[in-house]
């Protein structure tokens, strides 16, 4: 009780005092920079509106004047003048992405927390070997990894995209390094209570860790969603390719289909800004420990 | 997996003293040998899937790195000759070096410096969702997508933007040729990636300062901590220790690892290889040439280097104190 009123009574006296001038110029700095970040984003929404004169226009104008769809009914028309229709792709996107997502999330996750806190052996040295791994660059391992893939007979399907990128090294770590922060007097005063390994984690640390989580979802979908190289090589039939390699195709076509690339890298980033936006009061949740230190 | 179990239990208390032999206590270490076997079984799906499709593919281009191997030509034994080959005789791949070398020491320290510094006041302000959708937002752009939009803002004529509001302050009377003249390619280059390097370092410190509980600041303020410096130092900072070893690891691997923007800004090749990178030479040798152990050859070498700074940054932020 006694802490609570000297936090008040402080939070009172700073933000009294610094309400007044470098409040408002920090306020200022950090909305300029939010809007310089934010400035190629906004770019490319205008010009996925813009029309095909105002493309073209000289001098260069940032904002659109006339706005138009005419850039999304383009890429519709182009997309759908093959024999497969826009939303197949959307689907098979949707769910590539989810069950990837899901499958990592839940392996990385239960590896993780067993391999920091239950230690049995063995798993310690296995972490240390998902650290090195996070330092291996991909692409010199990308050709064994189609050799397997395709022994396992799982080329032209859905496997394919899924199975080879759901024990990604990144989540791993990441979320061992978020459960060591749990101290261990927690676990243990759990265990004296009669928690199985299983009802631990999903009782006691999942809802500790839920920021953590979160930040996974959000690499994984970003990853998975944007995740046109896969597709690619794994995948020859065109019903079964996702929606960022068929838009890449529309991105390259020069200048003349800027709007409609512009229209299309629109498109594919919305998802992930939505997914984002939904998970990031999850992320900024503060977590309190009440009740540890007994 | 048994094996190792039993070795486990010659060390526990309950075998110490075996005069003791009343039900309770076997059924207390019944019950430790099956959480071991569940903890082995909760880590099973992940320990797989690594092993299938990370550890064998990397041990397996190892191998392929001491080869000459190029698909259509048997595999032939070439020992260290790939490695020799890359430092003796390979300009190009210097040249990528040094790109990378440049690009790296630039982007590497601002995006987990960046990622920290930005997170941190954030985490303090009024509408800290909105700023951090801004921060966060170029991140979530796939880096190849967005080269739609630098192509078009850095276009080399006065119909870029950039060019056009330059000419007309004033700065430079003719248009820049950003993606095409080599002085300017491997700035531009820098100049974007940093806009995305805060990425999923920030994120993570971001979650990170969330997690620390309230009453570590409170204690702190009892115990005399007067100013937001002396919290910083003494408190916030040892509290994300976790999240910025992380940041700094995914941080230097991002940076050394400079493909995709360069390709998405400048082509591949770039004009005059002015942003030619590491991975963008092992790109070529994998998957245009497909002479396999060359670039496995030089994938190890980005490897050692990420291996050698990953330490480094390992035995700064690894020492978890309590």
């Amino acid at each position: 009780m006694q802490n609570i009123d000297v936090r008040k009574i402080r939070a009172r006296k700073f933000s009294l005092r610094r309400i007044t001038f470098g409040k408002v110029i920090f306020y200022l700095i950090m909305t300029g920079l939010a809007c310089f970040m934010a400035l190629p984003l906004v770019y490319l929404v205008v010009t996925a509106f813009k029309p095909l004169d105002e493309l073209f226009l000289f001098p260069p104008r940032f904002f659109v004047k006339n706005p138009t769809l005419q850039n999304f009914t383009d890429l519709m028309a182009t997309l759908d003048s093959n024999t497969v229709p826009f939303t197949r792709y959307l689907f098979n996107s949707t769910l590539v992405t989810v069950v990837s997502v899901f499958g990592s999330v839940v392996t990385c996750t239960m590896a993780a927390f067993v391999a920091e806190k239950l230690k049995p052996r063995g798993l310690q040295a296995f972490s240390r070997i998902v650290t090195y791994a996070l330092m291996f660059s991909a692409p010199a391992a990308q050709i064994p990894i189609y050799l397997i893939v395709s022994n396992l007979g799982m080329i032209n399907t859905y496997w394919s995209l899924i199975i080879p990128k759901i024990a990604v090294p990144m989540y791993f770590f990441l979320y061992q390094q978020f459960v060591s922060q749990i101290p261990n007097e927690l676990i243990e005063s759990a265990r004296i209570d009669g928690c199985g390994n299983m009802k631990l984690f999903i009782r006691i640390i999942v809802p500790l860790t839920k920021a953590a989580i979160s930040t996974i979802v959000v690499f994984a979908f970003v990853a998975n969603w944007n995740d046109s190289f896969s597709p690619m090589i794994y995948i020859q039939k065109q019903a079964m390719k996702t929606l960022p390699i068929i838009l890449s195709t529309i991105g390259t076509g020069g200048v003349a289909r800027a709007g409609a690339g512009a229209a299309a890298v629109f498109l594919t980033t919305l998802p992930t800004i939505g997914l984002y936006v939904a998970m990031q009061t999850r992320v900024l949740t503060t977590m309190a420990y009440s009740g540890i230190k007994g | 997996m048994i094996n190792t179990a039993r070795k486990g239990d010659i060390g526990e208390p309950a075998v110490v003293e075996p005069a003791v032999k009343e039900p309770k206590k076997r059924k207390k270490r019944n019950r430790f040998r099956t959480e071991q076997i569940s903890a082995y079984l909760m880590a099973a799906p992940y320990v797989i899937l690594f092993m299938v499709f990370i550890v064998v593919p990397v041990v397996w281009s190892l191998i392929l790195s001491l080869t000459h191997y190029n698909i259509v030509q048997d595999m032939r034994w070439a020992g260290l000759e790939n490695y020799k080959e890359l430092f003796t005789n390979d300009d190009l791949f210097i040249k990528a070096c040094k790109n990378t070398f440049s690009f790296a020491i630039v982007v590497g320290p601002f995006g987990f410096l960046g990622s920290f510094f930005f997170a941190w006041l954030i985490n303090q302000l009024k509408f800290r969702n909105a700023y951090a959708l801004a921060f966060y937002a170029p991140s979530l752009t796939g880096g190849l997508a967005m080269s739609v939009i630098w192509l078009n803002l850095f276009s080399s004529d006065r119909y870029g933007l950039v060019n056009d509001r330059l000419i007309s302050l004033g700065i430079i009377s003719e248009p820049i040729r950003w993606t095409m003249d080599p002085d300017y390619i491997l700035p531009l280059v820098i100049a974007v990636s940093m806009w995305s390097s805060l990425g999923n370092g920030f994120l993570t410190n971001l979650a990170g300062l969330n997690n620390i509980p309230n009453d570590r600041y409170e204690a702190a303020r009892i115990d005399g901590i007067k100013n937001k410096f002396q919290e910083l130092i003494y408190i916030t900072i040892p509290s994300v220790k976790p999240q910025l070893l992380f940041s700094s690891i995914t941080g230097l691997v991002g940076a050394l690892g400079v493909f995709d923007v360069a390709t998405g800004v400048a082509g591949f090749p770039t004009p005059d290889n002015a942003a030619h990178t590491i991975v963008g030479h092992m790109y070529d040798y994998a998957f245009l040439r497909f002479e396999l152990g060359y670039a496995a050859a030089i994938a190890f070498i980005l490897f050692i280097l990420n291996f050698g700074l990953g330490r480094i940054f390992m035995k700064i932020f690894s020492s978890v104190d309590e």
